[in-house]
């Protein structure tokens, strides 16, 4: 188990994690999702020691990162899958790795069977692999020890689809098996299909903590009409808070049936009329990335209200 | 006929491992990682690029050329052990450091400190492997560099027919050693200070030739200097280790410029590097 307490740390005046706390509990899969500089990687990284926090703690199973005796055996961990010495083969840091945690040299052909590997890559140097045979590198050298928690930023970068679709076999798997997963991602969609748990970041503060079915539950109601101006109004005056959607559709803070009666009410025909589905969760991420996106989320905003006018 | 248990089929691109076994089942006893276990990991990652392999194998390559040199060019009345010596030892000095430095700056430069810190959160004590796995380097190959050059010595003078002389003391091979080990730290040190190969290279480099020369100037026409040179030049008092100190006014100097070139450099990188965050 991952215990985090409020962990927070300041980079000359810049917040990079503000006061962040979770847990990743074992035989589940905690996936930590947030737009790119939301503070995850520099969260991960506090985790495994590598960053000291300005304040606050976190544990593995009750101990400090730094206060065990073999890391390697205990937590498996993959923050970088490009940061390795591309002078080196991808059998050899697989032995450095496995020498450094006191494993036998056979362990380290098994680990390179298990992610796919074949021997030829193997003997091949890291500047030459792409980075889902990186990726694929990585997850072995967290994996080689046999640890009980794993620590994963943005696995599925650079895998491919079969690839990403064995990583979440995988993960599961070892979850299933009672091991502790916290991976992070940018990408909600890759991280809804794997993840048990959500913590979502953004600016370096926790935004959203819950299950994941907790997160999709409070997502709300998608409702579409033709005459879609005339259901918002109604909306209004019944105090019910709703934002468009697509085109015609709105995002309605209110159960299906609350809406349904609302629109009989008002004489409105429905041509849609169903749970949101976690789209309350892709708006809230969509918000945060406003921030840090090169895309303009304001128009697609417009887009989307004038879609609905139209 | 009975019922044969198959195993379960192994699909590529799926979990192969279907064992349902809890992971990481604790076993008994969780031993930390001892030292040597650590100075043997640091030295198979000197050998294991290429770089690293050909920069410790042209220690073996430029002792074969220079010792080959000497015999070839060297008049006859030179061919003693001290040239030999001198021939293998030179290019020694500048290999060497290099290796010091890349064992520490290829952890940031190549990011591979990632893995290094995360797998054992005590930089202090990867650190001190590093070192001891340098030195060992460092001694290994200057008792190569010894070996060639006297084998070169009884090769060159029994072709050229001259007497065969072994002008060199334990004391000083000792002392040459020790300077190239100095020149080791030195490397190492600036690995820690600058964590980039690049930087502590040409520091390095530098440190070896450029100086010596803007010293020596400022020696010629300084008498102030020139006084003070052996006090605060440790480049000058390394080289007396080469040509065999005698004083013991020497090995003063020789270790309080130590202490301001290697001891603090070394002290202020080890601070620095142990909180340097790996990018």
């Amino acid at each position: 188990m991952i215990t985090v307490q409020s962990l927070t740390k300041t980079y000359a005046g810049f917040t990079a994690v503000d006061d962040v706390s979770f847990t990743a509990e074992p035989g589940r899969v905690t996936g930590f999702l947030g737009p790119n500089g939301a503070g995850k990687s520099t969260t991960l990284r506090m985790l495994v020691g590598l960053t000291t926090p300005t304040s606050g703690s976190a544990t593995i199973d009750g101990h400090r990162y730094a206060d065990l005796p073999n890391p390697g055996r205990d937590v498996g961990v993959l923050l970088d899958a490009s940061a390795q010495h591309a002078g080196r083969t991808g059998r050899e840091i697989l032995r450095v790795a496995a020498a450094t945690m006191g494993l036998p040299a056979t362990s380290v052909d098994e680990m390179l069977e298990r992610v796919s590997l074949t021997p030829t890559e193997a003997n091949r140097r890291v500047r030459h692999y792409s980075l889902g045979m990186r990726q694929r590198l990585g997850i072995a050298t967290a994996l080689i020890g046999d640890p009980r928690v794993l620590i994963l930023d943005e696995p599925a970068n650079g895998l491919d689809p079969a690839g990403i679709r064995w990583m979440r076999d995988l993960l599961r798997d070892y979850a299933n098996r009672g091991g502790t997963v916290l991976l992070s991602s940018h990408l909600l969609h890759e991280i809804e299909v794997i993840a048990d748990d959500l913590v979502v970041i953004g600016r370096g503060r926790i935004v959203a903590h819950g299950t994941k079915e907790e997160l999709l539950e409070a997502a709300g109601t998608v409702v579409r009409a033709d005459s879609v101006i005339r259901l918002a109004d109604a909306l209004h005056a019944a105090g019910i808070h709703a934002t468009a959607y697509a085109d015609r559709a709105l995002r309605v803070d209110a159960e299906p049936g609350h809406v349904g009666r609302v629109a009989h009410t008002a004489d409105i025909p429905l041509t849609e009329l169903r749970a949101a589905d976690g789209a309350g969760l892709e708006e809230m991420f969509l918000e945060l990335t406003a921030d840090t996106q090169r895309e303009d989320l304001s128009r697609t905003t417009r887009d989307a209200r004038e879609g609905a006018v139209a | 006929m009975t019922a044969v248990a198959t195993p379960p089929a192994r699909t590529p691109d799926t979990v192969t491992d279907t064992s349902t076994a809890e992971v990481g089942v604790r076993r008994h006893a969780r031993p930390g990682i001892p030292m040597t276990r650590l100075v043997g990991v640091e030295l198979r990652k000197m050998f294991d690029t290429r770089s690293g392999f050909w920069l410790l194998a042209s220690i073996g390559i430029t002792a074969l050329l220079a010792t080959g040199a000497v015999i070839l060019f060297a008049p006859d009345a030179s061919l003693t052990y001290d040239s030999f010596a001198a021939a293998v030892g030179f290019p020694m000095t500048v290999i060497l450091p290099m290796v010091a430095i890349l064992s520490v700056t290829s952890e940031w430069s190549q990011r591979s400190g990632l893995t290094t810190f995360t797998l054992v959160p005590h930089r202090g004590r990867v650190f001190a492997a590093k070192g001891v796995a340098v030195v060992l380097v460092g001694v290994v190959s200057m008792a190569v560099a010894f070996g060639v050059g006297a084998l070169g010595n009884v090769l060159g003078t029994t072709i050229t027919g001259t007497p065969l002389v072994w002008d060199m003391s334990l004391t000083h091979v000792l002392q040459i050693v020790l300077g190239n080990v100095l020149g080791m730290s030195l490397g190492f040190a600036l690995g820690l200070l600058v964590r980039s190969s690049p930087g502590a290279m040409v520091g390095y480099l530098v440190y070896a030739f450029v100086l010596p020369t803007l010293a020596g100037v400022l020696a010629a026409f300084q008498q102030w200097f020139a006084d003070a040179q052996p006090w605060v030049d440790f480049n000058f008092a390394q080289g007396q280790l080469f040509n065999e100190i005698e004083s013991a006014e020497q090995w003063a100097q020789l270790a309080v410029t130590t202490t301001g070139w290697v001891l603090l450099p070394l002290t202020l990188g080890l601070w620095l590097a142990r909180r340097s965050e790996v990018k």
